[in-house]
């Protein structure tokens, strides 16, 4: 069944979409969106690593991320720099750096668009199984940080004051997004993952009036981006990452409608 | 005070200092089960910081904290709930804890605002939000209630019916209560134990201890100490953006 590529590509879309749906709209919700970017950024680092050390490629991004990750959140405590011009240190420093290193891998051919917007020929059963295994674990991590993660997303004294350990829940959503980047990269690309995770939950937030209807959409919004993209990128033969992507983006100008429609009716 | 069974937070000398100031320093005081401690104190007196000191929110103090519950139900001085976070009413209840609907439906309905329970919190009145507030701190039935402010931007006739409610909580739950307040004389009728503050803790005790209290009548005034001391007086003074009290 998995013989074909594009059947392993839909599987491997309809994975990524279940998980970037909830933690997007922490990304949205935690005003992340850059600090995705900065992940996804490194990853090209990790990618580099792993062709290196001929090791597998998500492990490696995902354990170069976390690091990132780690070290910015350090930066953050030790210096008086702002948030926006860490994150923008590391996004291009480790950007450049693993470009620097795809320079001197010579002996091996680089597919660099494949990296940067995703390619679907590319998609092994083994990253199947990255994908959809990873992916449980991912969701099931989330669930049992739910509760501290979203009360300090609401507030985080009233998390803090009622004994919920918000600093926990936060460094361990960390690790889930550097996680959700390094299964994500071969279908999307690494330019755009965060798209991946904030344009279905940003549709959703505008067709939502509480947070758990916001994640359902959200991940009906992921599917039908990765189902739409990914048949237009067979059709057109266009990169699949742009492809899901634009997808999603149509599904977000539509949202805007039923705002405009909201709006007309309070009136 | 001695350290009893009945103790749910104590503070030892507690401090905390932001940027080289200190907020407020050599803090001591107790809340026991039933009992009601109101912190009172002009503005920037250190009165939010001592209660988060007690929360625990800030970690890295002065002296020393001792909490004996985790049943913790606090009504912060400001929250402010973003608009990318869609939040109904019936969802900020269950924020910090599991509560079945007519648990909801009870807290809400005591604080008077039952019937927003489906309302997005970001489309109700200041005042409504007040009451949603104070009936989510309620609704987990806590050892300790923490209350900064409580019932500001509250109508009056709603702000004497919170303090009465606040009150008879403390009774049928015998939880601890930790109540600031800027309203002297509605409050202290129902108090236990007064912490004035400016700094640090200029005077403490009962409430008409407090109002004999020199220190007490230089910060706030002799009319204040007239309001400490007899409860049931009329409205004859209004209280301006400093703290300070006024007569009209």
């Amino acid at each position: 069944m998995f013989d074909d590529f594009f059947i392993r590509a839909i599987v491997a879309g309809i994975g990524v979409a279940f998980v970037t749906g909830p933690l997007g709209c922490f990304v949205v919700w935690r005003r992340l969106s850059y600090f995705g970017d900065t992940l996804a950024h490194s990853a090209l680092l990790g990618v580099t690593m792993a062709y290196s050390f001929e090791f597998n490629i998500a492990i490696s991004v995902f354990i170069v991320s976390a690091v990132i990750a780690l070290i910015l959140i350090q930066l953050q405590r030790k210096t008086n720099l702002p948030g926006d011009a860490l994150l923008g240190l590391l996004a291009h420093s480790s950007l450049a750096v693993g470009l620097v290193v795809i320079g001197f891998l010579t002996f091996i051919r680089f597919d660099i668009m494949g990296l940067l917007f995703g390619d679907i020929l590319a998609v092994t059963v083994n990253d199947l199984i990255i994908i959809w295994v990873g992916g449980a674990l991912i969701l099931l991590v989330l669930k049992l940080i739910w509760k501290p993660l979203f009360a300090s997303t609401v507030n985080y004294e009233l998390a803090e004051a009622e004994g919920l350990n918000p600093d926990r829940a936060k460094a361990v959503f960390t690790i889930l997004m550097a996680a959700i980047i390094a299964i994500s990269i071969k279908m999307v690309g690494l330019l755009l993952i965060t798209g991946m995770l904030i344009i279905p939950a940003a549709m959703a937030r505008n067709v939502s009036d509480n947070p758990k209807k916001m994640v359902l959409f959200s991940i009906i919004g992921g599917l039908l981006s990765v189902i739409i993209g990914l048949f237009s990128s067979l059709e057109f033969n266009t990169a699949s990452g742009p492809s899901i992507i634009t997808a999603s983006l149509i599904l977000f100008v539509l949202s805007l409608l039923k705002i405009k429609q909201s709006i007309q009716l309070k009136n | 005070m001695g350290l009893n069974s009945n103790t749910l937070v104590k503070l030892k000398n507690a401090g905390y200092q932001q940027n080289n100031k200190w907020l407020v320093k050599g803090v001591s005081l107790e809340v026991e089960k039933g009992k009601i401690v109101t912190l009172i104190g002009p503005n920037g007196s250190g009165k939010s910081t001592t209660a988060k000191i007690a929360l625990g929110i800030y970690k890295k103090i002065d002296g020393e904290v001792e909490k004996y519950t985790n049943k913790v139900g606090y009504v912060p001085q400001k929250v402010s709930i973003d608009w990318t976070l869609p939040l109904r009413v019936s969802d900020f209840m269950v924020l910090t804890e599991s509560l079945k609907d007519d648990a909801i439906d009870e807290a809400l309905s005591l604080t008077g605002v039952v019937h927003l329970k489906n309302k997005n919190l970001g489309n109700l009145s200041g005042g409504e939000f007040q009451r949603v507030l104070l009936a989510r701190a309620i609704s987990k039935k806590p050892d300790l209630l923490v209350l900064d402010e409580p019932v500001q931007g509250v109508d009056f006739t709603g702000e004497i019916a919170l303090y009465e409610l606040i009150k008879k909580i403390s009774e049928q739950l015998n939880c601890g209560i930790l109540l600031i307040s800027h309203d002297l004389h509605t409050v202290m009728s129902a108090t236990d134990h007064v912490v004035c503050l400016n700094g640090h803790v200029c005077c403490s005790g009962s409430p008409s201890d407090v109002a004999k209290n020199n220190e007490y009548k230089a910060l706030f005034g002799e009319q204040a100490a007239q309001t400490l001391s007899i409860y049931e007086h009329k409205h004859d003074h209004i209280h301006s953006h400093e703290g300070e009290i006024k007569k009209n």
